[in-house]
């Protein structure tokens, strides 16, 4: 009986985060759009999008290789196996002991190495401009994420998500300066991973201020919607991460009933909404960078992190 | 552990190194006013906190001071001076902010290796205090060392300063903090008003009020 | 036994390399010694693994070879079964690569009768147990490499590199010989039978860096390291592989029976040097890789990195060691273990690959490839599956040890001293930092050579390789996936070698459900590759399915969008510099002094842009160009020694011999 309601709670999961993530983008765009005074594209606009693009003809170039073919699918799963194992409104899932911390952000890096390759697959000029950027990017914001894990590992006692999640909830953690630290610099991480401005915009139709969209260039159809749908996924898995650790109330904890999960759904489609929200006015109100500039941006995530890990060396109140 | 009191100052305390390490990040003069601002205003939330916790009433005077001499006075001034000297499009920094930063953890690292060390035995919150006093004291001493511009260095000293202060009401039983902050305050203005003189002087040959009227060719 | 057979099998390889001096230039001798030493480093190969399954007792042996008085002694323990079973896998993997590779060598009688002497060499060194049969194998090795390496010596930069590999390994040797002298205390006992039982005193810090010197020297630390970008790509690639691949983890098994089989417990200050060491060698290495071009040096530059992580799992676990947490050592010095064993399966396979490149299109050069996945299909799914694994990407081996590594660095706290409190965090994430430049110089390889459009005549007309290169190169490539989905029973095969060594080991892994590894206990983490991989395989392949059942499937080839504009030059496509500019630019200005430099012909002048981007390496002009300037100084001022006259040179010889009776006067 444990074991179905666990793995019913699983599959949920699984298809809460692959249903609302479009609902996510939509909301961030409508909020934007507000914010300009205009009246913005309906809430299920990206759901239209994928439909739209899943119907149509995916064109090729003549040079695309099978790799170019498969990344779609291999991106959209990473970036979807990632996305079932932070918890969004329950803290312990079936299969949290398979993947921690670590691999989720390094599943999430094999998503971006593959879209990389993808990007310089048929050999134009700009997607080799997205790949290379993208690659210093991700450079500077995997450290920067891997140094937030030790952070956190380090107040939890775990790097499991699910037990750090629960370790939150208790509210056993405190007020601490790292856990500070680690939160700056996970909102500036995922800002950078999810190609938002400051760092590259979403939105761009001029090439040369593209970094995520220029690698994506050449797709169509339904490996184009594959591609959105895991860029939406990775939105809402970053969200959800920065909800489950820094946000945890409403979460159901461990070994709870069928009430405790509604709740937890109901305070997790508040979570998003606060943060959908929250996203779009700092977008709104802020302009891109530089692309020279997003190693200074995203060196400070870096440097934040190390002095929180440190901290948590040094001392153990901190 | 200890509770959610010595959390909340820890965070104040931490909150100041990191907003001494954001002024560190910024190249250009207005947006560093501005930060210097919210490092005065985190520095009077910290010390309100620390009067709370200590029950000492009189550190709510050197709160009032700060907040108000250092977070809106002394900003609103200079940022009036710095358009009016036409300074304030110079880019600020001599290292790049990559170096800069590093060589900000490094210090941060290095003030909490010396005061954890040496003071083992003392009361746990102010030894913290004190570590996150000594950093924002060397970030301070970081900022005017690597500024090209008088009023970089300036706020460096005044961020230093900020940080002699957390390390004084950090440390419980410190006497004299109001006149202390009082008189560093009258220091600072007479620095700044000083170095601005000389820089007016140096810009016009003098500093005679009714010449620089004329040169605004609103006398004879 | 298990130990004769061991040595009966080197003594065939040491004879195979006299006979391939016998049928020198005999159209068969490439399929004979390739052959040979497959099933000869395949016998090495079952017998160190049942050794090592069976837990078998250590077992020593002397023979009557070498110094009269010492004999050579041999000793086939848990620590030389691993390095064996590394060594030979790697071996048997270029010995197969061989039989295909080994019929495009234009000159091999220069290759093969060395070949099998390097092997036998290589293993020797794992199974020495006194000072002389180590130093003497390790010669063998060395000298035998140089020789390949001097293979084509008609290109002077391999004779450069030839120069500059002969003089560091002859140091490195050197600092062997000095720290072994000083290990056999004053008795001068040099078995390590009788080192180990002499009891280190705790200064013994000389030993230390001595061992950093001389192994480190051979496995490739930063500042020493500046032979391995020059020798590795000048040899033939099967013997790059084994250079990169293995070469490199005997001298990491050189560093670890020193230091701590020979050793006795580190101080922690050890810890500290070795651990900061290994974190700037992987930044450093991985960073001069992003900067070059030449497939090869990309790949001996990786090398480089991963020894650098393997030494801060190495460095942790002596910190730990010195602070008596034999648990936490036990981790650490698994992960370096493990880490070492997946780099020579992953740097093997890309290796491999590189020479299949070479061979198939006759071109180094990454600027002169492109668009080889369509001509080289089998090649290119193998390289890839190397970049992804050496990428430390789930659900391969790389990040299998990776992972290993930062839990590791996550128990640290509990080390005391305020050095390695400030340094392990800073080289966690230095370490992280060299991961991720990783990856993106693993896109860049992978992109630029085998994606896109062909840059040249040569890579259009590229040809996939023949059939022994393929199967050695897919062999690996499972392998990898194995050990990425499977790391567990890897994990327990070296747990043996971990309880001699650091008195604990890490809990057993394979009875632990579903395949997870779980490092410490499982309400602290755990990994699962198997289940990541079903769960990826099994997501993509849904998705494909429902969305051909559901969407359309229809696809429709065209020219590239490419905003509208397509341009047919290839030339067009970003190059691999064009790829590492926004790295060089953040990462390159600081670390080689990157100047970058644009000329543009005024307006209506039909003149070229030129674009001129110059870099220093740093370490070679700070360290070795003084040192080679200060040495060139000194022989041009002792050169006039060879051109006195008889008168001269008699008035040496006596002066010398009143020196010496002067000497005897004044001390006796």
């Amino acid at each position: 009986m444990v074991l179905i309601r666990e793995l019913a709670a699983q599959g949920a999961q699984m298809m809460l985060v692959l249903l609302l993530a479009p609902l996510l983008t939509g909301l961030i765009r409508k909020v934007k759009a507000r914010l300009l005074r205009r009246r913005g594209p309906p809430l299920i606009q990206p759901y239209r999008d994928l439909i739209r693009l899943m119907r149509k003809e995916a064109v090729l170039a003549v040079n695309a290789s099978w790799l170019f073919r498969a990344v779609p699918y291999l991106v959209f799963a990473a970036t979807w196996v990632a996305a079932a194992l932070v918890p969004t409104f329950a803290t312990d899932l079936l299969f949290s002991w398979s993947a921690d911390l670590i691999a989720i952000i390094a599943l999430l890096g094999s998503a971006r190495f593959f879209l990389a390759l993808a990007g310089m697959d048929v050999g134009t000029s700009f997607g080799g401009i997205g790949s290379s950027r993208e690659a210093m990017i991700a450079s500077l914001a995997e450290p920067a994420m891997i140094m937030i894990i030790f952070v956190l590992a380090l107040i939890a006692g775990s790097t499991q998500l699910s037990i750090i999640a629960e370790f939150m909830l208790s509210l056993a953690a405190g007020l601490r300066v790292s856990l500070g630290l680690a939160l700056i610099a996970l909102i500036l991480v995922a800002i950078a991973e999810n190609s938002r401005i400051p760092v590259d915009n979403p939105a761009t139709h001029l090439e040369l201020t593209m970094v995520h969209e220029a690698m994506v260039l050449e797709y169509s159809g339904r490996h184009l919607a594959l591609i959105e749908l895991a860029a939406s996924l990775k939105l809402l898995l970053y969200v959800s991460l920065i909800g489950c650790v820094f946000v945890p109330w409403g979460l159901a904890p461990m070994d709870s009933g069928w009430n405790a999960y509604v709740v937890g759904v109901l305070a997790y489609l508040a979570k998003l909404l606060c943060f959908g929200v929250a996203l779009a006015i700092f977008e709104t109100s802020i302009a891109k960078m530089r692309v020279f500039r997003v190693p200074a941006f995203l060196g400070a995530a870096l440097m934040l992190g190390l002095l929180g890990a440190l901290l948590r060396f040094v001392s153990g109140s901190l | 552990m200890h509770g959610l009191a010595f959390d909340i100052a820890h965070l104040l305390a931490g909150g100041l190194v990191l907003v001494s390490l954001m002024m560190l990040y910024q190249d250009r003069l207005p947006a560093l006013i501005n930060v210097f601002a919210l490092h005065a205003i985190l520095l009077a939330a910290s010390v309100t906190w620390q009067a709370n916790i200590q029950h000492e009433p009189y550190l709510y005077v050197t709160a009032m001071i700060a907040l108000g001499f250092k977070g809106f006075v002394i900003p609103i001034a200079l940022r009036r001076m710095i358009v009016r000297l036409g300074i304030h499009r110079e880019i600020e920094t001599v290292v790049g902010i990559g170096p800069t930063m590093l060589a900000g953890i490094a210090l941060v690292a290095l003030a909490m290796v010396v005061m954890l060390r040496v003071t083992e035995q003392a009361d746990p919150l102010a030894r913290e205090d004190l570590a996150f006093a000594l950093s924002v004291l060397l970030l301070g001493l970081l900022m005017m060392v690597t500024r090209r511009n008088a009023v970089g260095q300036v706020l460096g000293f005044m961020s230093l300063e900020n940080g002699l202060i957390l390390a004084a009401t950090g440390a419980k039983g410190m006497p004299l903090v109001v006149e202390i902050s009082v008189a560093f305050s009258v220091l600072i203005a007479f620095i700044v008003i000083g170095i601005f003189l000389f820089r007016i002087r140096e810009r016009f040959d003098s500093v005679d009020v009714q010449a620089l009227d004329r040169f605004r060719g609103e006398q004879p | 036994m298990a130990l004769g057979i061991s040595l009966w099998c080197a003594a065939a390889l040491l004879a195979l390399g006299v006979l391939a001096v016998v049928l020198a230039g005999q159209r068969p001798a490439t399929a004979v010694i390739y052959t040979a030493s497959l099933f000869l480093t395949l016998g090495f190969l079952a017998n160190a693994i049942l050794h090592l399954i069976a837990n078998a007792a250590p077992e020593t042996t002397i023979l009557p070879l070498g110094l009269p008085w010492v004999g050579a002694h041999f000793r086939l323990d848990a620590l030389a079964a691993v390095f064996l079973i590394v060594v030979n896998l790697g071996a048997a993997g270029a010995s197969l690569y061989g039989l295909g590779y080994g019929q495009h060598e234009i000159s091999p009688s220069r290759v093969l009768p060395f070949y099998p002497v390097f092997l036998a060499g290589m293993n020797l060194v794992v199974l020495a147990d006194d000072a002389f049969s180590f130093l003497l194998s390790w010669e063998f090795m060395s000298l035998s490499s140089w020789a390949l390496v001097m293979a084509h010596h008609r290109l002077p930069e391999n004779r450069h590199a030839g120069f500059v590999y002969i003089l560091m390994a002859s140091f490195g040797t050197l600092a062997l010989l000095l720290a072994f002298g000083l290990l056999s205390g004053p008795d001068g006992n040099y078995a390590f039978d009788a080192i180990r039982s002499v009891s280190q005193a705790q200064g013994a810090w000389p030993v230390l860096i001595l061992v950093l010197i001389g192994a480190g020297s051979k496995a490739g630390l930063v500042p020493l390291h500046v032979w391995l970008p020059l020798a590795h790509p000048a040899a033939p690639s099967h013997v790059s592989a084994l250079m990169s691949g293995v070469m490199t983890k005997v001298a990491v098994y050189a560093f670890v029976r020193i230091i701590f089989d020979l050793g006795g417990t580190p101080d922690w200050w050890w810890g500290l040097i070795v651990l900061s060491i290994g974190g700037g060698t992987a930044v450093m290495g991985v960073l001069y890789a992003l900067m070059e071009r030449d497939l090869k040096r990309v790949l001996a530059y990786s090398t480089i990195e991963n020894v650098g992580i393997v030494f801060v799992g190495l460095g942790l676990s002596m910190a730990f060691q010195a602070n008596a947490l034999p648990d936490a050592a036990a981790l650490a010095f698994t992960a370096a273990l493990f880490h070492a064993f997946n780099h020579t399966l992953f740097k093997s396979l890309l290796f491999f690959g590189a020479g299949a490149v070479s061979t198939a299109t006759g071109e180094r050069n990454m600027e002169h490839l492109g668009g080889l996945i369509h001509r080289m299909p089998v090649t290119s799914i193998a390289v890839l599956v190397g970049c992804v694994a050496i990428s430390a990407l789930p659900p391969l081996n790389g990040f299998a040890s990776e992972w290993l590594t930062f839990q590791a660095i996550l128990l640290s706290p509990e080390l005391p001293q305020w050095g390695l409190k400030i340094m392990v965090p800073a080289n966690g994430a230095l370490l992280a930092l060299a991961a991720a430049l990783a990856a993106a110089c693993f896109i860049r390889l992978f992109g630029v050579s085998f994606l896109g459009r062909p840059r040249t005549r040569l890579a259009e007309q590229a040809h996939e390789i023949d059939f022994w290169s393929r199967t050695a190169m897919a062999i690996f490539a499972i392998l990898c996936l194995l050990v990425g989905a499977l790391p567990g029973f890897v994990i327990d095969a070296l747990a043996p070698v971990v309880q001699e060594l650091t008195g604990s080991h890490m809990p057993s892994q394979t009875i632990i459900d579903w395949f997870s590894i779980v490092p410490i206990a499982a309400s602290r983490s755990s990994y699962n590759g198997l289940l990541v991989l079903l769960f990826i395989a099994l997501s993509a392949g849904l998705t494909a399915y429902l969305v051909h059942l559901v969407a359309s499937k229809s696809v429709r080839r065209s020219a590239p969008w490419d905003c509208g504009f397509p341009d047919p030059s290839p030339i067009t496509q970003y190059s691999a510099d064009s790829f590492a500019q926004p790295i060089r630019r953040v990462f390159g200005t600081i670390v080689f002094r990157v100047r970058e430099s644009v000329t543009i012909p005024p307006p209506g002048s039909l003149g070229v842009a030129r674009f001129h981007v110059e870099l220093r390496d740093l370490v070679w002009d700070s360290l070795y160009a003084p040192i080679s300037g200060a040495v060139n100084a000194a022989a041009e001022r002792l050169n006039v020694l060879q051109f006195l006259t008889i008168r001269r040179y008699l008035t040496l010889v006596f002066l010398a011999l009143v020196t010496l009776l002067l000497v005897l006067a004044i001390w006796s």
